[in-house]
């Protein structure tokens, strides 16, 4: 098992190194040069290239490129154009915002999906059923931003239950941390709920026809125990690909979260680099969001060998 | 041991049990008036061509008819005195596995893959017979010892996929034995496994009733199978019980037309089998199974049947005793004596 483990982490090399040279050359093609953007309208021509040269653009793709990847191997991003900050600094102060909203999200969507699912399943074509899946379809069918704004317009302006917007960090307490995220959370968790939900039932669907589970029936054995250990056990590996799926769509969706909720995460700090073409950074970004999502991936293929004793590895 | 004192006792009573399905082409008559009883300790044999209800109606005595697919329509089942039609769930999931057993026919599908085979042994143990982690477990290990697993220590921390069909045919044997229950229902236990494996297993289950004095519903196809190891037989024809005789007494003088076709297709089925490892399904009788959507008014049988008349293709047949422990349902099964006699020297002259 460990060395399965070290094997897909190994693996897992070559393909952030496609990330990196995908990002680094993506934003060398896009229009628009750096230089003469900081150096604004009326610069001159040895203004610009005084840029140019801090920034390194003058020397050879391949160099800037060598660089580039060195620098990352010992944490070192580069540094942002605008601010001239160290990225590695801008990103580690916008982590904990963007994790707390990703982790109580995917904790909130998975612990209230799955039992859905569960449920419409063992009372599938009934009353229980067709609900869940009336939220499920209508779950996903609603942008993130429009159900941020209709839960921001009751819970916050209307019931004043919640805060309307905004982040407060973990070390103020965490009553006022987890108060600021419910609602971001549930906005982007409500779509990611009902994506989870609808293959929990498909998957529990499929699996409660097999014969092992007239077996388990025909044993006597409470149907919780039925549902929870012989069903979804077996019908947990779609289910885990879809929450790592989930994840990667998490992503995008904190992006707009962030801005919805103003909430100053790492989302926020794309949008306004983007905007900037601030490339040091939105290149950062790009490495650590692809990071992550082979992270995911890698634990979600390490689960398997858990869930399903079938899988050698 | 031989069989136990209380062995006049009937443990289980089925009356005029009717079992249907709802489908799009109407409603599905599986199991159309069958009763019978089991003494303590005895092997009952449920026979038939595929499609005639044998899985229904071992099905309904547990109750596990899917209640989004069909239902018990009427009828009595009666365990130990005790009426299980219209029980409430919670009760009978108190009997099955407990006091009545089931061993299905797929040893490949039938265990759950993810689960290691102690647990599913110990899980029995440990719902009905209270016992804690560790008492389970060690059941499951007794179990598998009695099912003669070699190095069952080892087995118990295994996964199905790692044992062979009959291995796995043992555990769910194991299974159900785990509570030592009152009733096994055996269903075509060995129709998915070679021919070695089948004698092996028919083997195992009567050394267990001689054991434990189970008593055993036996369903299968396989005549030869209901020969060696059944004390009593139950012919059924779709959904219907046609004929129920002791088993020495159904095979010297089978008063149905239809199981006297049955028996007919004896020896082709040996012939068969050894190409397949399986045995063929009965279909060896010319003619074809009736819808059971329309409603029959007489003998299902009367279509394909030689003797049939004109009552019997009107009126339904009630089973008629015809001998010693003996009933068919058959208005003419006088006759009938006479023609499986005819039937046989034709099949002789044919070879
Ligand atoms: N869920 C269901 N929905 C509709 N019809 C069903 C259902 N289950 C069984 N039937 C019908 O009930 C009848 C009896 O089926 P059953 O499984 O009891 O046959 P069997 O005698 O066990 O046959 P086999 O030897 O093939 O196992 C068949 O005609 C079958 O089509
Ligand atoms: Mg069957």
């Amino acid at each position: 098992m460990v060395s399965y483990i070290l094997r897909r982490l190994l693996a897992t090399i070559p393909v952030m190194g496609v990330v990196a040279v995908f990002v680094f050359f993506l934003l060398r093609l896009a229009p628009g040069d750096p230089a003469a953007i900081i150096a604004g309208d009326d610069a001159t021509v040895t203004q610009i290239a005084a840029i140019r040269a801090k920034l390194g653009l003058d020397r050879p793709v391949l160099e800037q490129f060598g660089l580039w990847v060195l620098g990352m191997l010992q944490g070192d991003f580069g540094t942002s154009i605008f601010s001239n900050l160290p990225v590695s600094r801008l990103i580690a102060q916008r982590v904990e915002p963007t994790l707390a909203l990703a982790l109580s999200t995917l904790l909130v969507a998975v612990a209230l999906a799955i039992p859905l699912g569960v449920l419409a399943a063992a009372k599938a074509r009934r009353l229980t059923d067709r609900l869940v899946m009336l939220f499920a379809v209508m779950g996903f069918a609603m942008p993130v931003f429009l159900i941020g704004y209709v839960l921001i317009y009751v819970f916050a302006d209307r019931l004043g239950w919640l805060p309307v917007q905004g982040y407060k960090p973990l070390s103020e307490g965490i009553g006022p941390w987890a108060r600021h995220l419910v609602l971001p959370s549930l906005a982007l968790g409500i779509t990611y709920m009902a994506l989870i939900a609808r293959i929990t039932r498909a998957s529990m669907l499929e699996v409660l026809s097999q014969d092992y589970i007239r077996t388990a029936n025909s044993k006597g054995l409470a149907t919780g125990r039925v549902l929870l250990l012989h069903a979804l056990k077996n019908a947990a590996v779609p289910i885990v690909t879809v929450i790592g799926i989930g994840i990667a769509l998490l992503i995008s969706g904190v992006v707009i979260t962030e801005t919805v909720f103003n909430i100053p995460g790492l989302g926020r700090l794309t949008v306004d680099a983007v905007l900037k073409r601030d490339y040091p950074i939105v290149q950062g970004l790009i490495i650590v969001f692809a990071g992550v999502k082979v992270l995911v991936n890698l634990m979600i293929d390490i689960s398997y060998a858990f869930l399903d004793p079938r899988i050698r590895y | 041991m031989t069989q136990p004192a209380n062995s006049q006792v009937n443990i289980l009573e089925v009356q005029d049990l009717r079992t249907e399905f709802r489908t799009i082409d109407g409603v599905v008559r599986a199991v159309d008036g069958v009763s019978f009883s089991l003494k303590a300790g005895e092997t009952l044999g449920l026979v038939g061509e595929s499609g005639c209800g044998k899985s229904v109606t071992a099905l309904s005595i547990l109750r596990l008819i899917d209640p989004r697919a069909g239902r018990i329509a009427g009828g009595s089942i009666r365990f130990e005195g005790r009426e299980l039609v219209g029980l409430d769930e919670a009760a009978m999931r108190g009997i099955r596995g407990h006091h009545i057993s089931m061993i299905f026919q797929e040893p490949m599908t039938s265990l759950n893959p993810v689960l290691t085979i102690g647990t599913q042994i110990a899980e029995n143990a440990a719902r009905h017979l209270g016992l804690g982690k560790k008492a389970a477990r060690g059941r499951a290990l007794e179990m598998l010892d009695l099912v003669r697993i070699a190095d069952a220590r080892r087995r118990l921390d295994e996964y199905p996929h790692q044992l062979s069909g009959g291995m796995r045919q043992r555990v769910m044997i194991a299974i159900a034995l785990a509570c030592n229950p009152k009733v096994l229902i055996a269903d075509e236990p060995t129709t998915a496994l070679d021919v070695t494996i089948q004698a092996q297993i028919l083997e195992l289950l009567a050394e267990i009733r001689q054991r434990l004095g189970t008593a055993i519903i036996l369903i299968t196809h396989d005549l030869g199978v209901v020969a060696e190891t059944c004390d009593r037989v139950i012919v059924m024809y779709a959904g219907r019980m046609v004929e129920a005789a002791p088993v020495a007494e159904l095979f010297r003088v089978p008063r149905h037309p239809y199981t006297r076709g049955l028996m007919r297709a004896i020896p082709r089925l040996d012939l068969d089998a050894e190409g397949e490892g399986r045995r063929p399904r009965l279909t060896e009788i010319g003619g074809l199974v009736p819808s059971l959507i329309r409603d029959i008014p007489g003998c299902a049988f009367a279509p394909r049947c030689a003797l049939a008349g004109d009552r019997c293709r009107s009126e339904r047949p009630p089973m008629l005793d015809v001998g010693e422990g003996h009933r068919a349902a058959c208005f003419e099964w006088a006759h009938g004596f006479e023609g499986a006699r005819r039937d046989a020297g034709q099949a002789e002259g044919v070879r």
